[in-house]
């Protein structure tokens, strides 16, 4: 079988801040990471690869730099890996970023035929989780989004259970399919030595704008819908009463809770009402 | 002369290269780049730039940091969002975008606000009656109708329901293909209403279904989308969407446009808008649609589906919430959290790093990357509160916090901020409580 997997480098946002001073945007030392979804989305397709067979094959779209990330990827044993990478690319929005990760996999699979895509359920820089279901719908690939187990994969079918807010859905599509995936789907996997030395000599395969028969018109920030008007700093929460408790902690508390209940915030008998948890 | 670029202040937006009327301009690893031969020093990216990055040399930006109220904004921590939602939809926002942009919404085309309303198992996700409540501002901004959709099987009983929340018009689409959800028949649902229809705005909570069936109707469209927003607001000149989200896991905020395309789509997080009023009564009208499709039209089957346990399927619901942090040390700990949340029926939650470290599941994870929440009281213990964990509880009714660090920032959102240690303070504060409320003692 063969599986793609698309993969984006990300800045660790959790080091993203904003500079109290300039209030700007402080990049600098932000270290570049595999999107932790993505990682997910590519340990399941090389367990799958070793337990049906096949090919793996990793496709990302970034700067030249993000060639790094996918050096990584192939430490954990995949096979190919291409990195999209051009300045009429720059600029993307979700739906141009689509269109072109998808025109590459459409390339693909025509010499390749793909049989199931992994994606990360969102980017953890953009979180907008649009880019996955975006490929889906322009390949004609059935989505299923949010995955945290893939129950069964036959040569035509995969069945996934997807996490929703009010409980699991398991979820049976025909294949070619593409899936988006939560954390809990796997525990990531170390990459084998040999794998690490292989990966260490490869070379991602660079595909640019002329690799490919791009419309111009529906990629950067010209093919984009969507644009930044305005950025700043979330609005704060004004804060109420500091209240020290450091030197009589039980006082503190009683006062605190006598509190809450003059001003009515917590009500007497929320016993009552039981079952909330 | 050529235009200079403070690459410090540079956020990569694009919004410069798109308005170079010369195409002097373009994007170099994130970074705007200038052609000094082909600037033509007209200032038009200037003027856009959201950053103030951009300045010309005979036209110095602001000498003393301070900036012009009315020019591009920059992240500004003293700037900021108006005190409501409703200043921003009537546009008392500062205006932050000079740019010509040709009014494209609000014409006769592409016309009215529609909320997709959620309706799976039999029930209404309730973000989609605060959408209705939101949309009411919205389209009482650009002056148009204000619609409901309402795409599943025996759907009936909720038709009323939407007229209550708000809606003018309910637009129906009943089939049996639409019992389970499921992407493909809801989005060619959906979609064959917007390509009929045309409306300008379409809003849908930001759950796994909003989130899993917007993009694939926005792609269908080929227009854009904007995830999880939290503030929507009308531009009262161009009566263009304004599409607030939190970006770079809620580091920071940007405000989103669609110029162009139609509709303009946006999936909203719930519970930050407000409930509307239920009117009992209200009236409208309802347009019935045919759906001509067949199960074999689809390849994916659900094939069951399996309840979360009360616990946290209640999360998002609950009334008090009491939330742990690292600040607890260890799991044994967790005692003093469940005590104090069995005396108070509340809920028990937490940040990323208490669920990281085995303490609570997933499920219970509040914030950016698990759910948000919005209670009337949010006990928030041990917790230093990062910007990911306050984006996802903030708009509580009523925050206590208790940490040892009088520095945390979890301290400057809460309404009541105890600097102390919470291994003596907590089991107190659960005595008091458990023997107030026993004896229904409130003073």
């Amino acid at each position: 079988m063969h599986f793609v997997v698309c993969l984006k480098q990300v800045p660790d946002t959790s080091e993203v801040r904003i500079d109290p001073v300039t209030n700007t945007l402080m990049r600098e030392g932000v270290p570049s990471i595999i999107n932790p979804y993505d990682a997910h989305g590519l340990e399941e397709a090389i367990r799958l690869k070793e337990k049906v067979g096949g090919k793996v094959t990793i496709v990302s779209m970034g700067p030249p730099q993000a060639k790094e990330a996918l050096k990584k990827a192939m430490s954990f044993g995949a096979d190919r890996a291409i990195l999209l990478s051009d300045r009429a690319f720059g600029g993307s929005d979700s739906l141009a970023t689509a269109y072109i990760l998808s025109s590459a996999l459409q390339k693909i699979h025509e010499t390749e035929p793909i049989d199931l895509v992994f994606a990360g359920k969102e980017a953890i820089d953009g979180d907008t989780a649009q880019t996955g279901p975006g490929i889906a719908q322009r390949l004609g690939f059935p989505q299923l989004t949010y995955a945290i187990k893939v129950r069964e994969l036959t040569d035509t079918t995969v069945t996934v259970e997807r996490k929703t807010e009010s409980g699991r859905q398991i979820v049976q599509a025909q294949l070619p399919a593409l899936i988006t995936v939560e954390k809990e789907l796997n525990d990531l996997s170390y990459a084998s030595l040999p794998n690490m030395m292989k990966a260490a000599a490869y070379e991602p395969e660079m595909w640019n704008f002329n690799s490919l028969p791009f419309d111009v018109t529906q990629m950067g920030l010209k093919g984009s819908p969507t644009s930044v008007s305005r950025i700043f700093a979330p609005p704060g929460r004004t804060g109420g009463e500091i209240i020290d408790g450091m030197k009589d902690p039980k006082g503190t508390a009683e006062s605190v809770v006598q509190k809450i209940f003059q001003q009515n915030i917590i009500m007497v008998h929320p016993l009552a009402k039981g079952g909330k948890h | 002369m050529a235009l200079n670029i403070e690459k410090s202040k540079c956020i990569g937006c694009g919004a410069c290269v798109v308005e170079c009327p010369v195409e002097a301009l373009d994007l170099v690893d994130g970074l705007a780049v200038v052609d000094p031969a082909k600037c033509i020093d007209c200032g038009n990216c200037v003027k856009i730039c959201p950053a103030d990055a951009l300045s010309l040399p005979d036209q110095p930006t602001k000498s003393d940091g301070k900036r012009d109220p009315e020019a591009g904004s920059k992240f500004n921590i003293q700037d900021p969002l108006p005190d409501t939602v409703e200043d921003y939809a009537q546009g008392n926002e500062k205006k932050t975008i000079r740019a010509q942009v040709t009014p494209v919404a609000g014409g006769d085309v592409w016309s009215g606000v529609w909320v997709i309303i959620e309706y799976n198992n039999g029930k209404v996700a309730p973000v989609a009656w605060e959408l209705l409540g939101e949309g009411r501002k919205l389209a009482d901004a650009i002056g148009c109708g204000l619609c409901g959709v309402i795409t599943g099987y025996q759907v009936d009983t909720v038709v009323p329901e939407a007229f209550a929340h708000g809606a003018e018009k309910v637009y129906v689409i009943d089939h049996p293909v639409l019992k389970d959800y499921r992407t493909e028949p809801y989005a060619e649902a959906i979609t064959s209403l917007v390509r009929k229809y045309q409306p300008e705005i379409i809003l849908m909570g930001a759950t796994s279904i909003g989130r899993d069936v917007f993009p694939a109707v926005a792609t269908k469209m080929q227009t854009g989308l904007t995830a999880d927003c939290t503030v929507l607001g009308i531009d009262p000149e161009t009566k263009l969407l304004q599409q607030t989200r939190p970006a770079f896991g809620g580091n920071i905020m940007a405000t989103i446009l669609c110029r162009k395309s139609r509709p303009q789509m946006a999936t909203v997080r719930p519970r930050v808008m407000a409930m509307p009023e239920r009117v009992e009564g209200r009236e409208g009208e309802v347009i019935r649609e045919e759906f001509s499709a067949t199960e074999s039209d689809f390849r994916t089957k659900v094939l069951e589906f399996i309840p979360s346990d009360a616990k946290s399927a209640f999360l998002d619901k609950a009334e008090i919430i009491v939330a742990v942090g690292l600040g607890i040390a260890a799991k044994r700990n967790m005692v003093l959290a469940e005590e104090l949340a069995d005396v108070l029926g509340a809920t028990l939650a937490g940040t990323r790093g208490a669920v990281e470290a085995g303490w609570l599941t997933h499920d219970q994870q509040v914030g950016q990357s698990g759910v948000t929440v919005r209670p009337k009281v949010y006990i928030a213990i041990g917790i230093s509160g990062a910007i990911q964990h306050l984006v996802g509880m903030e708009t509580s009714d009523f925050i206590i916090a208790i940490n040892n660090d009088p520095d945390a920032s979890i301290l400057k959102v809460a309404n009541y901020g105890i600097v102390g240690d919470l291994f003596q303070i907590v089991p107190a504060m659960t005595a008091e409580f458990k023997k107030r409320l026993q004896h229904g003692v409130a003073n």
